[in-house]
């Protein structure tokens, strides 16, 4: 490879590969959905449409706006200040991100609608008349997806805060400003692109939802997706809706842009000094502990209670050696779908770095189109590629059977699909943090593109790999439509077991391998924030 | 051909022997029984690795929903390694059938066991436990002498007193789709519009959820499935909610099936039949019903002491399969209503 002028067509060509899968799945959705039934389709335009266009559009911008309104301000709050008890909220705020949406949505529902344990207690208190608001409600069901997905803002906007750090406050404490004057002056729009990119997250996590919203009973574009599927027995109409869904995604996309604005990721200035923080004193500062710890307490140490309490009920059935198969499939699919997504979103990332062009920046908004998707969806897709990929192998090879039909490999294609927008985020800001001087340096030195990467970027990168890890592993262990589908024999996840628990209405009997879910995503969780934190106090 | 007379014995005892006999040219006991099931890993697991103690052959099996369990067999096609597929409705057994993913089966075995409208009449599916859709009321509020139909639920007295699961549920789905069978879509749309007038809260995800709330107190009459109110009242003897046999004056109470077929491209077709025919006997469907308190297919054979402790009931006896070919109509009817 020629150092001093890196091949031109190369970035452009590995970002299309690494579209690939997801434009297979993409054109497996769009051909399907030729086949929509036009009399089903005129039924859903006449009494469907409109009412989960409505609701999906409440949902996701009551969703997003809570989400951002708790991890802007708690990840401010753990950056930039001081108050008693931030060295533990730092690190425990990002718990949550363990517990499944749709976990959440069924501990708030077991426990605060009528029949839940607080309401009867209510009015055994203040007697049987007393009107309790129903938690299956549109309000409900935003507070407790927005308790679920803050942490992706949280995480993002920490990361940003932390990496302008004392510069942010310095500046802000110059102009005269308070630590809140501060934030909305100067550090959020420091960060918006960051906190832009978390906020894409939870809007395009919460389109795709399907759990928490039929826990709740909320229609949405999930939900009648599924219902064409299951019950109009129409799987092409169904991907028509789902098509119809990826104009919303676009919309969100352009709001991304917008939100964005001017604003670029920074480059971290490279003589930033240890974080000076703002000191809340007094009622302040404690008025801060309540804050962090009645998110923590709402978004993950009740549900966990909640859930520890009906998981001891049935443990002693239900608990055997089976779980340490499934604990260990559900950390290895995670690992191994954790590191296919970084890889590509490296090659993508860096693809983008080097070349600006319209094919290489279209090509990685295709690559990561699938997190908008309902995972059915893309399940869908995916068998159907894998099909005829099957049948392309058996053409060329002879023979019968299936090649990747029911094999790991598939399964991984669907979480690539997935996911790869997740891990592609981080990975985008902590390119854009690297100047481009030293990468210019770097080259006049004779590094191939290449080397580059391995022996500039990759140590550079380093939270954004971190982030893009965590992220995916604990979605995908928290998966479950493409697990269903797709998965080889025997290869049931703690996931799986969820589904076929709360399928049977049997909830509390779900809280066992909830709970191993919590728990076993709270190790990564703990480790990578862990090196996280201690990567931005040693920068 | 001489699978057939081994298939014909109901007896346990001349299957194994048969089997035996058979190992040799068929070379079928050593191979895998597949199993593609909607009825989910706790109802089944037990029963499926039983059969495969028994007959000395691995059984494995995948679970999903039925329409994702449909889409996969599509999308294998011809090369698909499963065998069986077993269903939690009779509408996903319809729509395997009409996707051409089922073959039919003959066995003497299986008709004499199932009785006719719980099985296909080609045999591309048979029944193998009872769901049973009728009314709950509280035993605080209401008096069996207060219920008589499903339709008398949009009564004005039940205003503010009902509880619906989700019209998205299929239980539901098929509960409607029985009735476009028997009254037309504008009787069925009619009744369900004054159900909906009647509804005490916003319609609940599962009927777990329900039964709770009307125990709790929030309304006084629901329609359930009965093997969720078996479940609860096993966990607490006095569950205030029971069950009433709703239309027994008419044409009868609303079930539906769980049941399975061996598909089209069965690599193992004779230890599917066999094995769906080991389901059928009579030792095995009392422990495929009582799992889950629900009714064995099997006419010959009791239920659960607490699930017969509801009474004898009437069923709608129309076959079951009808109700998948009318369900879309059913959904678009729900839709209509504005049954969320």
């Amino acid at each position: 490879m020629n150092a001093q002028s890196p091949p031109r067509a190369g970035p452009t060509v590995a970002a299309i590969l690494v579209a690939l899968p997801m434009l297979a799945v993409l054109a497996a959705i769009v051909h399907g959905a030729t086949g929509a039934d036009p009399a089903l389709w005129a039924h859903l335009t006449e009494h469907v449409l409109a009412r989960v266009v409505a609701n999906t559009a409440a949902l996701v911008v009551g969703v997003v706006v809570i989400a951002v309104a708790l991890g802007t301000s708690l990840a401010w709050l753990t950056a930039a200040c001081e108050f008693p008890g931030r060295g533990f909220f730092a690190w425990a705020l990002y718990l949550p991100m363990a517990v499944p949406a749709y976990v959440l949505a069924f501990v708030a529902v077991a426990t605060l609608d009528y029949a839940g344990a607080v309401p009867t207690a209510m009015r055994a208190w203040f007697g049987a008349d007393l009107a309790v608001p129903p938690i299956r409600s549109t309000v409900g069901l935003i507070a407790v997806l927005g308790f679920a997905s803050y942490p992706y803002v949280y995480l993002m906007a920490r990361g940003a805060f932390l990496t302008h750090g004392a510069r942010v406050l310095e500046a802000a404490q110059s102009l005269g400003y308070g630590p809140w004057a501060g934030l909305v002056r100067v550090a959020i729009p420091l960060a918006r692109p960051w906190l832009a990119g978390g906020a894409a997250l939870v809007a395009m996590e919460t389109l795709a939802d399907f759990g928490a919203v039929s826990v709740f009973n909320y229609d949405t574009f999930t939900t009648a997706i599924y219902k064409a599927w299951y019950g109009l027995f129409s799987v092409e109409t169904a991907l028509a809706l789902a098509l119809l869904l990826l104009g919303f995604v676009a919309i969100t996309m352009a709001a991304e842009q917008l939100a964005r604005g001017r604003g670029r990721h920074t480059a971290a200035d490279s003589g930033t000094r240890a974080p000076v923080r703002l000191a809340l004193s007094g009622p302040r500062g404690w008025l801060a502990s309540a804050f962090a710890a009645a998110v923590f307490a709402a978004g993950f140490l009740l549900p966990g209670i909640a859930l520890a309490r009906w998981a001891l009920e049935v443990a002693p059935v239900d608990l055997d050696a089976r779980y340490v198969t499934y604990i260990l499939r559900t950390l290895s699919l995670a690992a191994m779908a954790a590191l296919a997504c970084l890889a590509l979103a490296l090659v993508l990332g860096y693809a983008n770095r080097l070349s600006k062009g319209f094919a290489t920046h279209a090509a990685a908004r295709i690559a990561t189109l699938g997190y908008a998707v309902p995972g059915t969806v893309l399940a869908v897709g995916v068998v159907t590629v894998l099909g005829g990929l099957d049948g392309a192998f058996r053409t060329l090879a002879g023979g019968e059977g299936l090649w990747l039909q029911g094999t790991v490999l598939a399964l991984l294609l669907g979480y690539v699909a997935r996911f790869l927008a997740v891990a592609y985020g981080p990975v985008l800001g902590g390119f854009a943090r690297i100047r481009p001087s030293l990468e210019e340096a770097a080259r006049s030195l004779g590094l191939a593109p290449r080397e580059i990467l391995a022996r500039l970027h990759l140590p550079l990168l380093g939270a954004g790999v971190g982030t893009a890890l965590l992220l995916v592993f604990v979605d995908v262990m928290k998966e479950m439509p493409i697990t269903l589908m797709t998965r080889p024999f025997g290869w049931d996840t703690l996931a799986v077991r969820v589904f076929e628990m709360t399928a049977e209405g049997e909830w509390q009997r779900a809280a066992l391998p909830a709970l191993a879910i919590v728990v076993a995503g709270l190790l990564p969780v703990a480790l990578l924030t862990w090196r996280m934190e201690r990567a931005a106090r040693a920068a | 051909m001489s699978f057939r007379i081994a298939l014909q014995s109901r007896l346990a005892a001349l299957a194994v022997l048969a089997g035996i006999v058979f190992v040799g040219p068929a070379q079928a006991a050593g191979e895998p029984l597949v199993v593609y099931s909607a009825r989910k890993y706790q109802l089944v697991e037990q029963l499926f690795q039983e059969y495969g103690r028994e007959r000395g052959i691995e059984v494995k099996s995948v679970t999903d929903d039925g329409a994702p369990l449909i889409q996969r067999l599509t999308a294998e096609g011809a090369n698909s390694p499963a065998d069986v597929f077993i269903s939690v409705d009779a509408g996903d057994l319809w729509r395997a059938t009409q996707a051409g993913l089922l073959q039919p089966v003959k066995s003497p075995t299986l008709e004499a066991a199932i009785p006719a409208h719980l099985r296909d009449p080609e045999g591309h599916w048979f029944g193998l436990a009872v769901r049973a859709r009728t009314i709950a009321y509280s035993t605080a509020r209401v008096k069996p002498a207060d219920l008589s139909t499903y339709a008398a639920l949009g009564d004005a007295r039940w205003k503010g007193k009902l509880c619906l699961r989700s019209g998205k549920a299929v239980y539901n789905q098929s509960l409607v789709a029985m009735f476009i069978n028997d009254m037309g879509v504008e009787a069925t749309e009619r009744m369900v519009r004054a159900w909906i007038g009647n509804l005490a809260a916003e319609p609940f995800s599962n009927d777990t959820l329900m039964l709770k709330a009307m125990a709790a107190g929030q309304c006084d009459v629901g329609i359930t499935n009965s093997y969720y109110l078996g479940r609860l009242q096993n966990e607490q003897k006095d569950f205030p909610v029971q069950i009433f046999w709703a239309d027994q004056a008419g044409k009868g109470t609303h079930v539906n099936i769980s049941g399975g077929g061996v598909t089209k491209r069965a690599k193992n077709r004779a230890e599917a039949v066999r094995f769906l025919e080991w389901l059928a006997s009579p030792a095995i469907q009392q422990r495929f019903a009582a799992v889950n308190f629900e009714f064995p297919a099997n006419a010959g054979v009791d239920p659960l002491p607490e699930v017969k402790a509801w009474g004898a009931f009437k069923p709608n006896s129309v076959n079951v399969g009808l109700i998948g070919k009318t369900q879309p109509a059913a959904v678009m009817l729900i839709d209509r209503a504005g049954w969320h």
